[in-house]
């Protein structure tokens, strides 16, 4: 059995079902919780999240979450929009993100199409442990408007009009712009490095 | 850059997927479930369940159905079908599906669409659109019902990309079921009129016909049924062919053609 205590903290958007379902599949329990006590006592801490930055960003603040993700020391992921709410903040809205990582997100070029929506290919930049045994051009499923240019933080970038940041670490702290819960294998693998941390 | 995309889309009645036709008898082609994972493990990039039984008879989408099959999926998949409000598409989302799409209900009530941009964020938000001769078709799943909406494609295309919309499925009446290739034309007018991504449905019937929407139309996404439920066309092979005519596709995954463990 598992020691690993894995604990997300749902803010805004649906689908956490998926995440819950993927950890499942390699299986990790998870269960989701605003509870600073329990997000604390977590061994890995995820960030998931689709929809909008400003509600997300709000919720964070005021379910006094803030400070309580920024102090973590074990594993954080954070996943689509919870990846770019790791980052200072973004131009989809107002409100002070977490500043774990370096930039803010800005919306994506029209073109070709916007918002970023299907299968795309990463491009590594950096080593990392959570890009253990993915290689250079290893396919993701992307579903966003808004990214995170290419930065100090940037592990792997991907492209759609310009180059963004397709998965940022720093420390402790991860993200990935893509849903690993819906990439297929390279998806598990992601999230299968992501507990081994 | 980004894949085009191959979808898959299952027509569910009762929990069970059924014969693509949309209209009349229903022959049943098997179980939800297995359906969805041979697909997935043969590189299937999206899936579509359509719900045939939840609008004419004016209920919600069977959310119980939409969690198994959320179970066993790591790809994406969207529900079509029964979902009106935003309500029906919480319970949808929560249930574990990736997008809604709606059809109808977004033309009886057009705010609906801002309304779901607002809570899930547009990249969740399909509209699926039944066409013919330029002119947009209400309540096509409904034969008895089935009526001109009085909107132009076009205007309705532009519309629900102003309203926040995340994707747009075109369904081509007049090419749906013929098996002679997607209405090329058609398509392209809508690629031309908007930047969301769009996935052409109706009228596969081999390969080239994939390949001309994608390249010649300019389709982000292909979708289709009968071909794929009859095994004339299997997914490896369509996307090989792909790949040969240098169109940019994920590659059937390493394998996938064993089943995904």
């Amino acid at each position: 059995m598992s020691t690993r205590r894995v604990v997300a903290v749902p803010v805004g958007g649906a689908n956490f079902g998926s995440v819950r379902r993927a950890f499942e599949r390699l299986g990790q329990a998870i269960e989701f919780s605003s509870d600073p006590a329990v997000v604390r006592a977590a061994t890995h801490v995820v960030l998931p999240g689709v929809g909008a930055a400003a509600p997300a960003i709000a919720a964070l603040h005021a379910r006094g979450l803030v400070d309580v993700l920024r102090r973590l020391e074990q594993p954080l992921l954070g996943i689509c929009l919870g990846m770019q709410l790791l980052f200072e903040g973004s131009e989809e809205g107002e409100g002070e993100a977490l500043g774990l990582l370096e930039g803010r997100a800005r919306r994506l070029p029209p073109a070709p199409t916007w918002p970023h929506m299907g299968w795309n290919t990463l491009r590594r930049s950096v080593d990392s442990p959570l890009l253990a045994g993915i290689d250079d051009g290893e396919w993701f499923y992307f579903v966003h408007g808004y990214a995170l240019p290419v930065g100090n933080d940037t592990l792997a970038q991907c492209e759609s009009g310009i180059a963004f940041t397709a998965v940022a670490g720093r420390g402790n702290v991860f993200g990935c712009q893509f849903h690993p819960e819906k990439s297929a294998a390279a998806g598990r693998r992601l999230l299968a490095n992501f507990l081994d941390l | 850059m980004l894949a085009r995309r191959i979808i898959p889309c299952l027509d569910v009645a009762n929990g069970v997927v059924v014969k693509g036709v949309r209209f009349g008898d229903h022959r049943v082609v098997g179980d939800i479930v297995a359906l969805a994972q041979r697909y997935a493990a043969e590189g299937a990039d999206e899936l579509v369940f359509y719900d045939i039984t939840a609008s004419p008879e004016r209920r919600r989408v069977d959310v119980a159905w939409i969690e198994r099959v959320a179970d066993c999926l790591d790809i994406p998949f969207c529900v079509a079908g029964g979902i009106s409000s935003v309500d029906d598409a919480g319970a949808v989302l929560a249930a574990g599906a990736d997008k809604v799409s709606i059809n109808s209900p977004a033309l009886r009530r057009p705010a609906l669409i801002e309304e779901l941009a607002a809570r899930f964020g547009s990249q969740c938000v399909v509209i699926g659109m039944d066409t013919v001769d330029g002119r947009l078709r209400r309540d096509s799943g409904r034969p008895e019902r089935a009526s001109d909406s009085g909107l132009e494609l076009l205007d309705w295309v532009r519309e629900v990309e102003s309203r926040g919309a995340g994707e747009i499925v075109l369904n081509c009446i007049s090419a749906d079921g013929t098996r002679e290739g997607y209405d090329l034309a058609t398509t392209r007018s809508v690629r031309a009129a908007t930047r969301l991504p769009l996935v052409a449905s109706g009228g596969a019937g081999r390969a080239g016909h994939f390949a001309a929407v994608l390249e010649e139309a300019g389709a982000d996404a292909a979708l289709a049924a009968s071909v794929f439920h009859s095994g004339e066309i299997r997914i490896p092979d369509l996307k090989r062919t792909l790949l040969a005519r240098g169109i940019r596709i994920r590659p059937v995954p390493p394998g996938g053609l064993q089943g995904a463990a």
